[in-house]
């Protein structure tokens, strides 16, 4: 009697589990999303992987390490290590160095309007039509610098962000600076 | 009345008033030119009206409001548009900025101001409007555009109490004494318009107790109005009692909360300089084009309390007051609390400004060498929002912003009462000011990475999309080539276009 009632018992609980599993189905992987949160979104591509997604991917996948994204720089891999509890590493080097936020200039007179860079840009921020002179829409330009080996004549040129008040900040007062005797 | 007390301040800072409190309020000459930084206004820059060469008057709007929060800019003078570039802004970063510079042809022309004698016979916003239209913002330093915190029709909120804020509490600065002193009942004129306007239930304006003469100046001007919901009150003279916040808790014992507005508890708090220029807008028709701003400190020859044009450059303005001194050694815009060091005195005055302080090397706070925290507590009693310098110190010097934030980092006013206070000389300030401008960087990098990440998975998406199109179109072609075309149909197709080369041939020939 009491084997009926657990065999009972367990498919009433297989019953509640399975309808569980769907009702409560999270869609995609939290984890990814998690990582993908932290990278800086530049899309260049220097972790190897196409784009910064792919890459959270294959971190979440155990497939890449920690260290392999420059734009993200040190904070990033700190705060990687802090959410997949793992221990921090320098950057790898061969992934690139990291460096200040770069904008990329078309040189207009020069273009010749060929598409290529268009087609190379991960977020879109290059505008232009065939044998028209092209630009970049500067402030959706990430920096990745993916445009510049396809263009065939040399055009396009990295350049310092202009500075603005929006991304001004106050000096971080230097607390082992010592004051000379007057 | 009675009276309420905030936390913490300063009761004995010293005040440095006498330099200049006893002077009147002198005109400024007109400078030879005047400049115009195009947010010079918390919100949107102003978009530029004119073009280089052209004549303007005094009064004309030169730049115009873009958006809600925002505020048109006036020529103060009559001259020749030379240019619109890049100039120094009064600003801790020492950056530059679009700015309308005009070269004054010292005739003062003015335009047609239109005068209303009475205000009451207008609309609620048709004054509102009036307010906006003559570029007035919070001439306290805020400078938030005065019509927005006006325009209470759309609201679904009542304001009860109007503050007038008249406690000057920044040491050695006197411009809204001298207001007070010498034009009571232009401001008293002013409270009506914006009783009007708000339609509250009272309006205090607030004094310190420093100053009894203007206290019984003011007095006497609302005696001369009859008007029995205006009051003044004479508050102690503690500092930062003129923040905003402290001043509603002193007089009323609410306290704003954390991240909201005065009108969210029924005030709205507005400078006295301010309740002047609306009066001036609404009754004269003139808009804001001048200001009254206290040049001080050890390092000018002759202290004074100007009105001065809106635009005129810092170096005028000292020439006016005979020059620097030996001692000069620091430029500052604002009071020697809160104000911030200029990289020169090419740069124009603004409507926000009012002091600039010429601080010898003892009056600018110096930096002393920072010994370590010892935990003491001494900021914490002194801060006037009741916030926890110490462990807001500890988090930004060790880059936990995220936990400075959480424990209100963004209410800190920047008072300076904790710097004062504590005995090993930390910059608590200057670190709090770092992690609020790192915050907000931040914040921004972030949004921009979202907008990124939104446009490359958008272009995945079409790249895609296209593939699976062009994908989808090749199958169908196959499935086209695989049922071929009958051997006649094509045998047909090669007649027609032999025919037609024929024709074509025929035809040239």
């Amino acid at each position: 009697m009491s084997f009926f009632a657990l065999i009972l018992l367990f498919a009433g609980l297989g019953i509640v589990l399975g309808y569980a599993a769907i009702r409560f189905k999270v869609e995609g992987d939290p984890i990814v999303d998690q990582i993908d949160k932290l990278l800086p979104q530049t899309q260049c591509g220097q972790c190897s992987f196409p784009g910064c997604r792919p890459y959270a991917q294959a971190i979440a996948n155990g497939e890449a390490d920690i260290n392999q994204c420059p734009p993200g720089g040190e904070a990033g891999i700190a705060a990687l290590s802090d959410l997949l509890g793992v221990e921090a590493k320098p950057l790898n080097a061969e992934n690139g160095e990291e460096k200040p936020k770069l904008v990329a200039v078309i040189d207009e007179e020069t273009c010749i309007g060929c598409k290529l860079c268009i087609q190379a840009c991960p977020v879109d921020a290059i505008l232009g039509a065939p044998k028209q002179m092209h630009t970049v829409i500067a402030a959706e330009c990430t920096g990745c610098e993916l445009c510049i080996p396809p263009c065939p004549v040399e055009c396009i040129t990295m350049e310092p962000l202009a500075k603005t008040l929006t991304l001004w900040s106050w000096d971080k007062p230097d607390s082992t600076k010592q004051k000379v005797a007057q | 009345m009675k009276l309420w007390r905030f936390n913490g301040g300063l009761p004995s800072l010293a005040e440095h008033k006498n330099e200049s409190v006893n002077l009147p309020i002198e005109m400024a000459a007109v400078p030879s030119q005047l400049v115009y930084p195009l947010r010079q206004h918390i919100g949107n820059a102003a978009t530029p009206l004119v073009k280089v060469g052209e004549q303007v008057l005094r009064g004309q709007k030169i730049a115009d409001a873009q958006g809600l929060i925002s505020a048109p800019i006036h020529a103060a003078s009559s001259g020749t548009v030379t240019s619109i570039a890049e100039h120094l802004i009064p600003h801790p970063s020492g950056f530059s900025a679009p700015s309308i510079s005009i070269t004054t042809d010292g005739l003062d022309k003015e335009v047609a101001y239109t005068p209303r004698a009475d205000f009451r016979q207008l609309s609620v916003s048709e004054l509102v409007n009036i307010v906006r239209e003559a570029g007035i913002v919070g001439l306290g330093g805020a400078a938030f555009p005065t019509a927005i915190k006006l325009d209470n029709q759309s609201k679904s909120r009542r304001i009860q109490t109007l503050i007038l804020n008249g406690a000057e509490c920044e040491p050695y600065i006197s411009c809204d004494d001298r207001l007070l002193k010498e034009r009571a009942d232009l401001v008293i004129e002013g409270v009506e318009i914006l009783l009007h306007m708000l339609g509250a239930e009272r309006a205090i304006l607030a004094i310190e107790d420093n100053v009894p003469a203007t206290f019984k100046s003011i007095q006497a001007a609302i005696v001369k109005k009859n008007n029995p919901v205006i009051s003044a009150a004479q508050i102690p003279t503690i500092y930062p009692t003129g923040g905003e916040k402290q001043l509603i808790q002193t007089l009323t014992g609410k306290e704003v909360p954390s991240g909201g507005i005065p009108a969210d508890i029924g005030i709205v708090s507005i400078n006295v300089g301010t309740v002047h220029a609306v009066q001036q807008a609404v009754i004269e028709g003139k808009p804001l084009t001048s200001r009254i701003i206290t040049v001080t400190g050890e390092g000018v020859t002759t202290p004074r309390n100007l009105e001065v044009r809106i635009g005129t450059p810092i170096s005028t303005l000292i020439e006016a007051c005979n020059g620097y001194t030996q001692l000069a050694k620091r430029l500052i815009m604002g009071g020697p609390m809160m104000g911030f060091a200029l990289l020169n005195d090419e740069i124009p005055v603004v409507k926000a400004t009012n002091c600039i302080l010429v601080a010898s090397k003892h009056e600018a706070l110096t930096e002393k060498q920072a010994m370590p925290c010892i935990r003491c507590g001494l900021c914490a009693s002194a801060c006037p929002v009741s916030l926890l310098p110490q462990q807001l110190y500890w988090f930004s010097k060790s880059e936990q912003l995220e936990k400075a934030e959480k424990i209100n980092l963004f209410d800190c006013i920047e008072c300076g009462c904790c710097d004062v206070v504590c005995p090993s000389h930390i910059p608590l300030v200057q670190h709090f000011r770092y992690a609020k401008s790192a915050l907000k960087v931040k914040n921004h990098e972030k949004h921009l990475s979202d907008v990124a990440r939104e446009r490359f998975e958008a272009r995945e998406a079409r790249l895609a999309r296209d593939k699976a199109e062009r994908a989808e179109k090749s199958r169908k072609k196959k499935a086209a080539l695989k049922n071929k075309p009958a051997k006649e149909e094509i045998d047909a197709a090669i007649g027609r276009a032999k025919a037609k080369k024929l024709n074509q041939s025929d035809h040239e020939s």
